[in-house]
Formats: structure tokens, sequence, C-alpha cells
């Protein structure tokens, strides 16, 4: 990709667009947050295991669409893990975490079709998700995350998120915040 | 002898038990000498290990194993530390290989266990080292059932389906195909994280404790079964069943449900029209094959002490392994029947995912739960307080209307036999009493 003036205007677009998402979710604005997802949204986070060098490209993660992950799902179910928070009775976020989400790294993979007339950005970037619970439980989450954004209007919708969590044996009770 | 107050501490005649029992480093540490060296435990599935030289590493209670299928295809499990210096031996968690290599000093062993390489041998070691003796470690008791593999640590304990005693009834309907033919499941996925809680809370509240429902009003309210019916977050097909709550003498207990002599088919799977068709297919299947006994449906389960099932919505295993007194670290395999279409195993998969395990949103709110149980139970003052296991105190009947001490209403009664067994190892106690032979007494005290 030429880096001209229109691929500084998107990157700072797309930044701009990962961070005020971070907001809604650290302002514990769920509703406003699921609008900024597809209707065909892909959220996947593997799990991750322990393999020989050599296999892990081959077996180092659990695969999209098969076998069994931490998140493999659509916006039906993101859309229910809102919806139990906003219950008020979902003890395992009532009374509810205090989270930060930090997003860093960001970088332009893809653009499609061109820079100019970017119609659906792949981004990548890195995450730090710190979940601070009642009185003494903390966790932090880190990782990779690769996005695809699609435009829309003057906004985007997050058609696809992968998140690759650096745990093997998930170190924390729940994966009750959203990511 | 233990030098813990055993009895005074787990009074199951009077539905009292300490809180000792889930926060003291010292019942901890003698459930590791004399409960999880013996008991028999699940260490995983032959569908994890199908050819020569497979291997999963597992866990017995508090350590690592090799879970293992030789050159020749027998099934081994060895404790996963080197003979010399002690080196895990493995540390990938699935694989396959002709050896085992440690990674310290390269001692190798095969397949079968056999210590094989020795650097420098003949030179350091020859004429005192003799291979034969230096074997890996391997249980001295392991039994395959219905593909799954369970293995003890006590070459005294009996054959397994005497330890699973009548409840491998209810394990057969966690484990056989949904059309009843046996056996024929696969796993399709493990899920393994850390939950801050003494794992007992988790077994037993497999063992058939209904009465935590309540804490899953959130995931009732906004419903997320196969069927996506707001107000419940599976399908019911126990509708118009009689629910029982069983526990069998070697500390097994389960909540089943007893269909009456004519039952029909239930929609689980209404937003799945194919999924549907599939298990409505097998549902009559299964009562063609089975009869009668196509009557008993499984919901919860645990069979002592660490090994719990979820029987049909979802579908899979879960071992809660001791990791420290107040730390579980909790497995979960998630079961399908192996020879199931795809498009049926992709609903099953999306539907675990979001109930079960740390992302799932029904068992996300009993790890809160037993998280600050177990907190709030550490404290000098709270450890005076027993809890309480009165319920329904004296309410089940013997082999009515299926074997086992059963009740039916919501009880007590599968934890207090459960602890009342848990008692017994502690105690260091026999096999004939392990097992509950000495239990006829109960049967009279329950009519």
């Amino acid at each position: 990709m030429k880096r001209g003036l229109a691929w500084f205007e998107l990157k700072q677009e797309v930044e701009e667009f990962l961070y005020q998402e971070a907001d809604l979710l650290d302002a514990r604005k769920f509703r406003e947050w699921l609008d900024l997802l597809a209707e065909d949204l892909v959220y996947f986070m593997p799990i991750r295991r322990n393999v020989k060098f050599g296999e892990q490209d081959a077996r180092e993660n659990t695969r999209q669409g098969e076998g069994i992950s931490w998140f493999d799902e659509d916006k039906w179910t993101v859309t229910k893990r809102v919806e139990q928070i906003l219950t008020g009775v979902h003890y395992a976020e009532e009374p509810l975490s205090r989270v930060t989400h930090m997003v860093s790294n960001i970088r332009l993979l893809d653009v499609a079709p061109s820079v100019e007339d970017p119609l659906e950005v792949t981004v990548g970037s890195r995450f730090l998700v710190f979940q601070s619970r009642v009185e003494y439980e903390n966790y932090t989450f880190i990782g990779r995350r690769t996005d695809t954004l699609r435009r829309n209007g003057e906004s985007w919708l997050i058609a696809r998120r992968e998140l690759i969590l650096e745990q093997n044996v998930l170190l924390a009770k729940n994966l009750s915040v959203l990511f | 002898m233990t030098s813990l107050p055993i009895d005074q501490l787990i009074d199951t005649q009077r539905g009292l038990i300490s809180r000792e029992i889930f926060v003291s480093p010292e019942f901890h540490k003698e459930e590791l000498e004399r409960l999880f060296s013996r008991a028999w435990l699940f260490v995983g599935h032959e569908s994890q290990i199908p050819n020569p030289g497979d291997y999963f590493t597992s866990r017995m209670g508090d350590e690592s194993v090799i879970l293992c299928r030789d050159a020749q295809g027998k099934v081994h499990v060895f404790l996963n530390s080197c003979r010399h210096r002690g080196m895990k031996i493995c540390r990938y968690e699935q694989g396959n290989t002709s050896l085992f290599v440690c990674p310290y000093h390269s001692w190798s062993y095969t397949t079968d266990g056999k210590l094989q390489g020795v650097p420098l041998y003949r030179a350091l070691y020859e004429g005192t080292l003799d291979r034969a003796e230096w074997s890996l470690i391997e249980v001295p008791k392991l039994e395959i059932y219905k593909s799954t593999v369970w293995a003890s640590w006590d070459p005294e304990a009996p054959d397994l389906m005497t330890y699973f005693g009548g409840a491998v009834d209810h394990l057969d309907q966690v484990l056989d195909c949904r059309d009843g033919r046996p056996g024929g499941s696969e796993v399709i996925g493990v899920q393994k994280w850390i939950l801050p809680t003494n794992w007992k809370f988790a077994a037993e509240n497999f063992l058939g404790d209904t009465y935590h429902n309540p804490s899953h009003r959130s995931v009732d309210m906004i419903g997320i079964g196969p069927s996506a019916q707001r107000g419940q977050r599976r399908d019911n097909e126990y509708a118009k069943g009689q629910h029982v709550w069983v526990g069998f003498p070697q500390g097994h207990g389960m909540h089943s449900v007893h269909m009456p002599e004519q039952f029909d088919y239930q929609t689980g799977y209404a937003q799945y029209p194919e999924v549907e068709e599939y298990f409505r297919q097998a549902f009559y299947e299964r009562q063609r094959r089975l009869g009668d006994k196509a009557r008993l449906l499984p919901f919860t389960g645990n069979l002592f002490p660490n090994t719990s099932w979820h029987g049909r919505q979802p579908r899979a295993l879960c071992v809660w392994h001791p990791h420290g007194t107040t730390e579980t670290e909790a497995w979960r395999f998630f079961l399908v029947d192996a020879d199931a279409p795809a498009f049926v195993k992709d609903v099953l998969r999306h539907f675990y995912m979001r109930y079960s395990g740390p992302a799932g949103m029904t068992e996300q709110d009993d790890m809160e739960n037993w998280l600050y149980a177990t907190q709030a139970s550490k404290g000098t003052i709270a450890r005076r307080y027993p809890f309480n296991y009165q319920m329904s105190m004296g309410a089940y009947k013997v082999d009515d209307p299926v074997p086992g001490m059963v009740s039916t209403q919501i009880t007590d009664q599968t934890p207090r036999n459960y602890y009342r067994v848990y008692a017994r190892y502690l105690k260091g106690e026999l096999w004939d009493s392990l097992l509950g032979r000495d239990l006829a007494p109960l049967r009279d005290a329950a009519e």
C-alpha cells in the first residue's frame, strides 16, 4: 500500500474508530457497542495449545468452524452476552467488573478495493484487557487481534474479530468481559 | 491413620459438614495422599489417541500423566516425570511420537514406558543401572469403558465396573449414541481453566444440586438453548418425567429423569430443522433399541470423586482437578456421537461453547458462586460454622423407581452420601468400606 495522504487519513480514521469502540465497552455502553457489529459478525478466540516446534501453524490454535474454542460465535450470541449482563442478575458480572481495553500496534493489513475508496479494511492490533472484579480479583488478558472493518457511512462495522489470547490453560475463572 | 477429626467435621447423620474440608491445607494434603491415590479417575478418551504412538497429556489429582497408545496399540497411563531427575518428559498436550525424550539429560522412553536411551550408558552406568527397573511409573490399574479411559494408583482397587456400581446406567446415557447404540462418542475439544475455588464445590454442584437453579436466572431470562426460546436456557424434554436424585454406595450421585411409560419426542433444536429431524429420528430409534430402559434420561452427575457430566444439552465430561487447597483446574471434554453428521456437530459445539466453561453464559455464574463461597469460608470465625446439608433428610427410597438411593425431590442426600464416602477415604479404610458394602442398614433406615 502506498503511504500517501489517503493512507494516513484512513489509518487515523481506523485508529480513532477502535479507540472509540474501546471507550464504549469501558463505559459499559454495551447496546451502543453492539451497533458497531455487522449482522454477519464472526467473533473468534481460539484455544492455544502447546505443540512441538514446527507444528505451530498446523496445530497450535483451534480453528474457526470446527471443534471447541473459547469463542466461535455470531452476532446473535454476542447479543445474548450483552442481554445477559443487562439482566442485572448475571452474577459473574454483577456487580459489573471494572474493565479497561487498551489497543495498540495498529496496522492496516489490507484495504479493499483501494486506499482511496476503502470499503473493507483488515486491521491488526494488540489488545490488553484489564478486568478488576469486586474487591481483589483482577485478570489481564493480552493478545493479538485481527479485525475486518466494513465501511458504514461515516463510520465502520466490525465484520470479523479474531482474538489470539496469549494463554494456554486459561488463568481466569471466566471470560465474562467483552473483547 | 489421619490425625484429622474426620467424624466430628463430617457429620452426615445430622447433615453438618465443616468448612475446614474446603479450605484447610491439611485436608487438601490428606485428599491427595488418601483419596486421589486410590479412587478411579477419568484420564481421557480413546478418540484422543486413535493411532499407535498417539498421546494426550492428562492429569490425575495434582499430577501430570501421559495417556498414550503404544506401538502395539495398547493404552497406558504414565506419570509424566523422568525417573532420573524428575523432569516432565512431555510438555506437549497431544501428539504422536515413538519416543519420549527427557529434555534435561536425554533419557528416553518408548511408548510402552520402557527406558531405552541413557546417554553414555556404557561409560557411566554399566553394571549398575538396570534399565528394566527404571521404566516410566505406570498406573497399576487402567480400564477402558465405552472409549473413556480410567485409572487408579491403587493396585488393590476393585475393577472399574464394581467401582461404578449402579451409576453406570446413568453414565451410559452420556456415553452412548443418541439413538441408543452403545458407546460411539468422540471428544471434539477440551477446555482447561483455573478457578479459585475448592474442587469439591464444583463436583458437588454436579451431584445433583438442582437447588442452585435460581443462580442461573439471567440465562433463563435471555434464552440460549438451541430452540432459542426466551424463558429457558435449554429445551425441557424432561417436562413429563419424574426427576430423580440418585446416590450410590460408592459415592456417586446424579440428577436424572425417569420418563413415563409412554413419552414422545420434545422439540429440542427448533432453530435448526435438519438437526431437529436428526434428533427426532434418534429419539425413536433409541426407544426402539432400549425399550423400557429408554425411560432414563441424564441431566447432571458426578462419579466419585471429581468427574462430572452434563448428559444431553450440553453433553460433556468435566474433571475438577485439585490445584492447591482453594484452586481447581477444570478440564472439560465435550462429546458428540462420532458418526453424527457435520451439521449436527456444528450446532452442538456452538451450544456447548455458549453454555459451558469460562466463556459459557450458564457456567460463568457457577464459577462466581464457587469462588466467593470458598473465599468467605476461609476466616477463623467462618470456619467455626459448618455448612448445612439437611435438605430432604431421610426422604429417599431404595431402588424405586430406579436402582440406588432415590429421592424424588431436590435433596442433600446425594452430597451426604458423597461426603460419607469421602470421610472413609480420608480415614484410609479398606475397599469393602469404600464401596459401601456395609450399607444394608441404610436400606432399612430409608423406609
